[in-house]
């Protein structure tokens, strides 16, 4: 019997419920308003007082109204059919919901029940199986999609039989266990999992030691992310977090890629909707929806479910890698998150941390962020989440809460500047503020010299030193005059510009230029850093401009063209001459 | 204050709490959001603890007795929605200025959102004739943008310019602590133009009470919502000036003893403006909701929490700026962003337009470099006096506001100014526009 109780108060979407019987934190709850059902989630019991965040408006509500507890916490459904689909925070999928209008209380399934699905046995009968281990694999789109033991099911268990091949719906038995009592248990494709609990259905969490390409060259080279890594992206508004993350997941070297759209503009979201489907995943040549499931919980949906949301995309994330997938999840943005958060504990009355966020905010983002990984699977295949979030600092200002939150919890910092967007040079991450902490890992070099080139890794650092250099060299000069410098500082700060031109920017609208290959980011890199190495004859400063936008200009011809094509070498030869006519050594 | 008095509705007449906006009393089966009549003022209940509800005052709470009547009426805030709008001047509560009746369907205002999946990727361009937005920033329906502007600035002017252009089926005016002589200003512009049968107005004044604001935005949207989902109409909304409503919002949260955050404002502003500025919406049938709206600044502080929030809930914004060296109003290029201007510009006007573009506020960057060179006392160079000459015909010509041509002609203005002051490869633009469209004379 599950327990009842009775509303009691309402603040908002918090509401008060008094009950007799027992409730659990973070149990879900729906409250009885008339014909509708409103789901809530408990966030904090005194006595027989429980209080829980309601996940629709509570507009009409009224004292008295009858409350039913579920037993369970806010729970995701997990099985084939989570791609291409549209989800608001709560599992709701969006394009099954009727009318124009989001209608309060309406729940609609996650998957299709009635969907077939072709089956292919993975397991034998006599195996011993635990949660997650592999019994068969159904295709998903094209991707091959696992069908597991339940992650809710502890202890050991022996297979007793497997379903044949062949074409199922979701909810058909597709294999039977028993436990060590002998009790048969059946298993169909489908299990619930609730959000905010870790799925552990792996052997062990080593330190990333692959990168994830991401194809973004500022990215990759300057400061790469590691494969199971973790960064954030902080930004004033208009520098461009949208359009990098949309890059991202458009060429990230990801077997699928999760996006929680939370509290943001609906618009962007409507852009993925509109272009996903039609874009070409570059690697595969299948749509980019194929490989993508969004969860939208825009600024205007309710604020309870936002929260939610970053949990329920997670979950998502793990359950496919514990299928051995490489999956990128990406969130935009976690300060709407933690706003969430922080008009909840201000509804609560709790005494507020800095600039009225809860206490436990950094708990709480870096537990978050510590759900991502590398992991090695319990029959020794690997599976990832690589996880990065944008962080949206209230005026622009990364000495507030949530970044500092953030930045103690990821180990890449990827700094959108708002001089870079107002100058174009976009990507506008920011070569000197930002940086990756696995190129601190020994693993990660070790990986990145042997898979780019020897010495790799040192290229990289020098890349970094002239780029330093030559914003030094760039506030003398504007201090000093063009005029009052020796020639060397105009040189040295035109070999940063180069840097920076042709590899920190990239053009995410350009066909050829928005994704860069490894191989093709060693090149060019190596040619950018071999001028930089070379000795020019200048006769005055006024010469040093124009030759290096030159320069520059056959680079970034370079950039546009097809890696090694006919056109890209021919680039390479103007650059040649370009470079014979004033270099001395 | 009219209101029809219904079977269900129930009348107390103990109060045993008041403060400078909210009141308290003892009573039952009374629901969250619901209004109520105090003392002949309309209330919202905010707050229910057992049989202890709290309401909100709009028009405040001066002069209310412990013993004053207070009657719930059992429902939201609701707006009577008909063709009847069109045409009127409404308060706060929807009622027509001019002491006037409307019939219509009584809505409730502040409703649900639209599913994301049922809207459509806005495309259709807004032309407003000022260069400063079509050229640089261009509107698409279904944008929501606010000016950032200090209050000296003339942005009620220039809306009213871009209302009156902007070729929408209904332009509907919520005015947020407008004063009475903007308030006069836009009935006369609008007036003048022939265009009242299109208008709505919802109007709250200085004179009247700051908590009545909250209401203003939320009827302007409901109505705007009639006539976009039901009417299938384009719909251009007006909202001056939302930095009053953000200050109505921080009242009542300081009244109910919620904690500030940044810039004492609630810490709910992110949703709450969110909640307003998403109602704007480019439907699959045609019909669409387009937000211009103002947030005033404070010496120009774009990091104060009001705009701050607003920058990351608007698809861009848009900046004026007096250029003293021509004299005008102009749309400052630099700080001005149309975050949607890439969905129409080049696809529904001509091919070169995002070069133009570009190009000439590049230019227009050289010479703001070239004007800090000469204050700071170095010398220029040919290309730096040549861009000086440029920037200032850019801003006569085309970022001024009293500038009213349509797109081709702005293109065929950039390149006249490219040609008199330039050569093709300073410019660069790309060769087949320069081919094509690039006039030599």
């Amino acid at each position: 019997m599950n327990t009842i109780g009775k509303v009691t108060g309402i603040i908002a979407n918090l509401v008060i419920v008094e009950t007799e019987g027992t409730a659990a934190q973070n149990e879900i709850c729906f409250i009885k308003d008339g014909d509708t059902r409103l789901m809530a989630e408990v966030i904090k019991i005194m006595g027989k007082k429980v209080y829980v965040q309601v996940f629709e408006s509570t507009r009409g509500l009224k004292v008295g109204s009858e409350v039913e507890f579920m037993g369970h916490m806010l729970e995701v459904t997990l099985g084939p059919g989570l791609l291409s689909k549209n989800f608001d925070g709560l599992q709701n999928d969006l394009d099954k919901m009727e009318g124009v209008f989001l209608k309060r209380g309406e729940y609609t399934e996650a998957l299709d029940d009635e969907k077939i699905f072709h089956f292919v046995p993975m397991a034998q009968p006599g195996d011993k199986v635990s949660a997650g281990s592999w019994l068969g694999e159904v295709k998903e789109n094209w991707m091959p999609h696992k069908i597991m033991v339940p992650f809710k099911m502890e202890g050991e268990y022996t297979v007793k039989s497997v379903t044949a091949e062949g074409d199922y719906k979701i909810t058909d038995t597709m294999a039977v266990v028993t436990d060590k009592e002998g009790q048969e248990i059946k298993i169909s494709m489908v299990q619930k999992w609730p959000v905010k609990v870790t799925i552990r259905a792996y052997k062990n969490k080593p330190r990333p030691f692959k990168i994830l390409e991401t194809g973004i060259r500022v990215m990759d080279t300057l400061n790469p992310i590691a494969e199971g890594g973790t960064g954030f992206i902080p930004g004033p508004f208009g520098s461009g977090k949208t359009v990098l993350q949309h890059n991202l997941s458009k060429n990230a070297e990801a077997d699928l890629v999760i996006i929680a759209a939370c509290g943001e503009r609906a618009n962007e979201v409507v852009e993925i909707f509109t272009e996903f489907p039609e874009l070409d995943d570059p690697r595969t040549g299948r749509k980019l929806m194929e490989r993508t499931t969004i969860i939208a919980n825009t600024s205007n949906m309710p604020v309870a479910a936002r929260e939610a949301s970053v949990y329920t995309a997670m979950t998502i994330a793990e359950y496919y890698r514990a299928m051995g997938l490489k999956v990128l999840l990406l969130a935009d943005s976690t300060s709407r998150w933690a706003q969430a958060l922080r008009e909840m504990s201000n509804r609560m009355e709790e005494l507020p941390g800095p600039d009225g966020f809860p206490m436990d905010l950094p708990a709480i983002i870096s537990n978050f962020y510590a759900r991502a990984g590398f992991v090695y699977l319990n029959n020794g295949e690997t599976g990832s989440i690589t996880f990065i979030g944008t962080v949206s600092p209230a005026g622009g200002n990364l000495k507030e809460p949530v970044t500092e939150s953030t930045k103690k919890a990821a180990r890449c910092f990827y700094a959108l500047s708002q001089a870079r967007a107002d100058s174009k040079r976009y990507p506008a991450i920011d070569p000197i503020d930002s940086y990756s902490k696995y190129l601190e890992y020994p693993e990660i070099t070790e990986y990145l010299n042997t898979k780019v080139a020897p010495h790799w890794t040192e290229h990289v650092f020098e890349a970094k030193d002239i780029l330093l250099r030559g914003k030094e060299t760039q506030e003398q000069i504007n201090i000093l005059g063009d005029d009052g410098v020796p020639l060397d500082y105009h040189l040295k700060y035109w070999k940063a510009e180069l840097i920076d031109f042709v590899i920190l920017q990239q053009d995410a609208f350009d066909k050829i230029d928005a994704s860069s290959s490894l191989a093709r980011q060693h090149f060019m890199l190596g040619k950018v850093l071999d001028i930089c190495n070379m000795e020019f004859k200048f006769e005055s400063f006024e010469q040093v401009n124009p030759y290096f936008k030159r320069v520059i200009n056959s680079l970034k011809q370079m950039n546009y063209s097809e890696f090694e094509s006919e056109q890209f070498e021919k680039n390479q030869k103007e650059l040649e001459t370009i470079i014979q006519e004033r270099k001395t050594a | 204050m009219e209101k029809d008095t219904k079977a269900f509705q129930r009348v107390y007449t103990k109060l045993f709490q008041l403060t400078k906006a909210t009141v308290s009393l003892y009573a039952d089966g009374i629901g969250n959001e619901e209004l109520a009549i105090v003392d002949g003022r309309l209330a919202q209940v905010v707050k229910i603890m057992g049989d202890v509800v709290t309401l909100q005052v709009f028009a405040g709470t001066e002069g209310i007795a412990t013993n004053a009547e207070v009657i719930f009426t059992g429902k939201a805030p609701t707006l009577k929605v008909s063709d009847d709008l069109a045409g009127r001047f409404f308060n706060a509560y929807g009622e027509p200025l001019d002491g006037s009746q409307i019939m219509g369907e009584e809505r409730e205002i502040g409703g649900p959102s639209v599913n994301p999946v049922r809207r459509k990727q806005p495309s259709e361009l807004i032309a407003t004739g000022i260069a400063g937005i079509d050229l640089n920033n261009t509107l698409v329906t279904g944008q929501k943008i606010p000016f950032f502007a200090d209050p000296d600035q003339p942005f009620n002017q220039v809306m009213a310019m871009v209302a009156l252009r902007a070729q929408a089926d209904k332009i509907i005016l919520g005015g947020v602590g407008l004063s009475n002589d903007d308030y006069l200003y836009f009935k006369q512009v609008f007036d003048n133009a022939g265009a009242l049968d299109r208008i709505v107005g919802f109007i709250n004044t200085t004179e009247n009470p700051p908590v009545e604001r909250l209401l203003v935005p939320d009827m302007a949207l409901t109505a705007a919502e009639y006539f976009a989902v039901d009417k299938h109409e384009k719909v251009l909304v007006l909202l001056t000036d939302l930095t009053l409503y953000a200050d109505a919002l921080s009242i009542v949260s300081n009244r109910m003893d919620q904690i500030p955050s940044k810039d004492s404002m609630p810490g709910s502003l992110y949703s709450d403006l969110a909640r307003l500025y998403e109602k704007a919406v480019q439907f699959p049938d045609g019909g669409s909701i387009t937000i211009v709206a103002v947030t005033t600044l404070s010496g120009g502080d774009i990091t104060h929490a009001i705009p701050d929030n607003t920058g990351y809930i608007t698809e861009g914004q848009l900046f004026l700026r007096k250029d003293s060296d021509v004299g005008k109003v102009i749309v400052d290029p630099f700080r001005s962003l149309s975050r949607l201007k890439q969905l129409v510009i080049g696809k529904k006007t001509r091919e070169d337009h995002p070069q133009v573009m570009n190009a000439a506020v590049r230019l227009y960057a050289d010479a703001a470099n070239a004007k800090t060179k000469l204050e700071n006392g170095f010398d220029l160079t040919d290309y730096d006096e040549r861009t000086l000459e440029f920037a200032k015909g850019y801003s006569e010509k085309l970022l001024a506001i009293d500038v009213n041509i349509d797109v081709d002609t702005m293109l065929e203005t950039a390149y006249d100014l490219f040609n008199k002051h330039f050569s093709p490869a300073e410019v660069g633009i790309r060769q087949e526009f320069v081919e094509k469209y690039w006039k030599k004379n």
